[in-house]
């Protein structure tokens, strides 16, 4: 025990002193929140709207004027020719064509029916198809403005919206609430995931490198002669870093929540304890790194090839639920994977141990398993 | 052209065979473009087509059990509980196990039967914008369509709206995301491992050497910098095949202004990596600086994955010193859009502004350092 104690300060007091990793551990929390928090983003913008009127109604110019006020649309261009729209297109000066054909007033009138054509920019799928959902909803609420105004005799629509409303039309009026985030900030959904980033960082990379320098300096073989214990050995080099992770976080999350308005729903105990806890896996995976890596490039580059596999399988950027199956069964493995839930659910949502209760047992066990493996492949390494 | 003095082959041969002998790192380079082509294509959708649903049916009619049928009948929605009240909703959403809930009010059918308006209320879990927004919409279309059915036979209007998703109609992400990839995996090989080898070897004092040597600097730069630039076609040129072959991924422009402009865009990312190997002291030091000012900026503000017009003002207009974000739009209008020179020459030419600042500003520290 003494020992450790001993060796805990030493290796307490050479973080201290290495600008580098001090410079990381400090710095990497600032920059990731203000950029990362601001840049990790799929808000869907405003999509600008190119108009092709044929038709030059009331009905048509309604429908534009309808898209327009939902604020999801920004008339940046019209006239009559498709050719000029196409252009403006491949130019990226316009996301999305409204084409109105000639007689769409007519058509609603005569034959209740009528259709328009919208052509989107989709080289951004995502985007794209949300665009569409909120052009669909205008659509719909537009249909049934007019379906109360519009009667067949009618030959155009004006203000004459004093027609009674016809009785015995079914009618379904549907509400809308998005629970948990109902301004739909980005922010607050990608944050508490970019919080499990942070901690990732500082507890692979750093420790990785940090006995990498070793290695390379070759103080590693020294210490290893030593009648040291090598589990006190480990535990050495491992504890600093767990204790600068967690005050990362606690930095970050502070940073998030005063500056950037994050909510924290949930116990702050539960998070502190879950990052504790994932924490022995990220350790353990810096660790076996450490034994596979002989110089601190190729450390670096083993533990970003790893954590961007890790990271991008995590549901942290695209839902687990649109992943394919045999993706959505590895992220019950990925320890990344379950701590951005828990994080979400916590700060989020509010949840409490029990509603993450699956989340915290497989986190226990993957830093149990992770650990294991890495000792064994560090006690191989060093025989 | 030129004649090529032999010293400068010899060097350039001996680079090769440096970079050649560390195997670890050369696998992780070449593994690494291939690897991330598969996990962008394989794994990362951003639609969801399997929609958990929640309802609540206080009073249980023929018009709620026909509506909630219709959404069991879609294929997409699946039914996680069925209660009568909202208390058992909360505890749901925050396990995460529904997406939506649908909750009915009691005497729907003769609501919708005598024409009082119907009300349901759809409550979605939005802590994801944009899924929770498609899931919301993806229930409104089939209560449309149950409305639609209803009133057949009545007065409504009914706009059809037609949609063409242009460049890319089955919406795949790997499409967006592969042309953004190259630039990635360009600005990896050129930019981060030119000023860790220029690094290293001033760390070393093996720079030192090299200069004394009858190599002309310019000779040393390009020889350091010449098996870096074939690393990095090599590997682009394989992301490439791998993303066309396996996920056929479109090519609607001409493959040549796409390597060309490849090229461009690695010499940039070379001059970048020397100039901070330049600046910086130490290997570690170039290579953070190497990460922060290449890898981190061409990954997130260059539109790559994150588009441009979703961040602020002041992340926007940096947006603008970084080259992945000019490259990224010749590479997509070449691929996706088929567009060709006389509408990618803006953005050629701020690359091309942009490798004479930095190779001046490389060339003048470099010559800085020796002085």
């Amino acid at each position: 025990m003494r020992t450790l104690r001993f060796l805990l300060r030493k290796e307490f007091l050479q973080i201290v002193r290495d600008h580098v990793i001090m410079g990381m551990i400090f710095v990497m929390p600032i920059v990731q929140l203000l950029v990362l928090a601001n840049a990790v983003t799929f808000e869907v913008t405003q999509a600008r709207l190119y108009v092709v009127d044929l038709d030059h109604s009331p009905a048509s110019r309604g429908l534009v004027d309808r898209l327009t006020a939902s604020g999801r649309f920004a008339v940046a261009g019209a006239s009559p020719s498709r050719a000029r729209a196409d252009a403006a297109m491949l130019d990226r000066d316009v996301d999305a064509i409204l084409a109105l054909p000639a007689g769409f007033e007519r058509d609603l009138v005569r034959r209740r029916h009528a259709a328009v054509q919208l052509v989107l920019d989709a080289q951004d799928g995502a985007a794209a198809a949300v665009t569409q959902s909120y052009a669909g909803q205008v659509l719909t609420r537009y249909a049934h403005e007019l379906g109360a105004t519009l009667h067949p005799t009618m030959v155009t629509v004006g203000a004459r919206s004093e027609a009674p409303p016809v009785r015995g039309q079914p009618a379904i009026d549907v509400r809308r609430r998005g629970w948990y985030n109902p301004e739909l900030d980005y922010r607050a959904y990608m944050v508490p995931g970019i919080l499990v980033v942070l901690v990732t960082m500082i507890g692979s990379l750093l420790t990785a490198m940090n006995i990498v320098r070793e290695k390379e300096a070759g103080t590693l073989d020294q210490l290893n002669v030593t009648p040291l214990p090598r589990a006190t050995f480990i535990a050495a080099k491992l504890i600093p870093l767990w204790v600068f992770a967690l005050v990362d976080l606690a930095l970050g999350l502070t940073f998030a929540h005063v500056a950037l308005g994050v909510p924290v729903r949930g116990s702050l105990l539960l998070v502190f304890g879950a990052a504790a806890i994932y924490l022995v896996a990220a350790l353990g995976i810096g660790l076996w790194i450490s034994t596979v890596a002989e110089t601190q490039q190729q450390a670096m580059f083993v533990t970003f090839s790893l954590l961007m596999v890790y990271l991008l399988m995590s549901g942290l950027f695209t839902p687990v639920r649109g992943m394919p199956q045999w993706a959505q069964w590895l992220t019950v493995v990925n320890p990344v994977a379950q701590f951005v839930q828990l994080m979400r659910a916590v700060l989020l949502k509010g949840a409490g141990v029990a509603d993450v209760a699956r989340q915290l047992a497989i986190l226990a066990a993957s830093g149990a398993v992770v650990l294991a493996l890495a000792v064994r492949q560090y006690r191989k390494r060093a025989a | 052209m030129r004649h090529r003095s032999p010293a400068l082959v010899a060097f350039v041969v001996k680079e090769l065979r440096h970079i050649l002998r560390d195997r670890q790192t050369l696998l992780i380079l070449l593994l690494l473009p291939l690897a991330q082509v598969v996990l962008f294509g394989f794994a990362l959708r951003t639609d969801v087509d399997d929609v958990r649903i929640a309802f609540v049916d206080p009073a249980p009619d023929a018009a709620t059990l026909a509506l909630r049928a219709r959404f069991a009948g879609t294929g997409r929605f699946h039914v996680v509980a069925v209660s009568s009240t909202t208390a058992p909703l909360e505890p749901l959403f925050r396990r995460g196990a529904a997406d939506v809930a649908l909750v009915f009010e009691p005497g729907f059918a003769s609501r919708l039967a005598d024409g009082t308006p119907a009300r349901l209320l759809l409550v979605a879990d939005v802590a994801d914008p944009n899924t929770g927004s498609l899931v919301q919409a993806y229930a409104q279309a089939v209560i449309a369509g149950y409305e639609a059915e209803l009133g057949a036979a009545g007065r409504g209007v009914r706009i059809e709206l037609r949609t063409r998703m242009r460049y890319n109609p089955t919406l795949e992400s790997v499409n967006l995301f592969v042309p953004g990839l190259i630039a990635l995996v360009l600005t990896l090989v050129s930019a981060l491992m030119t000023a860790i080898s220029l690094s290293r070897e001033k760390e070393r004092g093996t720079l030192e050497i090299l200069l004394v040597s009858p190599l002309r600097p310019w000779q040393i730069i390009v020889g350091k910098v010449l098996p870096y630039l074939l690393l990095a076609f090599a590997n682009a040129v394989t992301a490439l095949l791998a993303a066309w072959l396996v996920f056929r991924v479109p090519f609607r422009g001409s493959v040549a202004l796409l390597l060309g402009a490849s090229v461009l865009y690695a010499l940039v990312g070379l001059a970048l990596g020397v100039l901070i190997a330049a600046r910086t002291t130490s290997e570690r030091a170039a290579m953070l600086g190497a990460m922060a000012g290449t890898m981190l900026p061409n990954a997130l503000l260059s539109g790559m994955i994150f588009p441009i017009a979703s961040l602020p003002g002041w992340l926007q207009a940096i947006t603008v010193v970084v080259p992945a974000r000019w490259f990224i739009v010749v590479s997509r209008g070449v691929m996706l859009q088929g567009v060709g020179l006389h509408r990618l020459w803006p953005e050629l030419a701020v690359l091309g502004v942009m490798l004479v600042v930095l190779m001046a500003g490389a060339v003048r520290s470099f010559k800085a350092r020796l002085a």
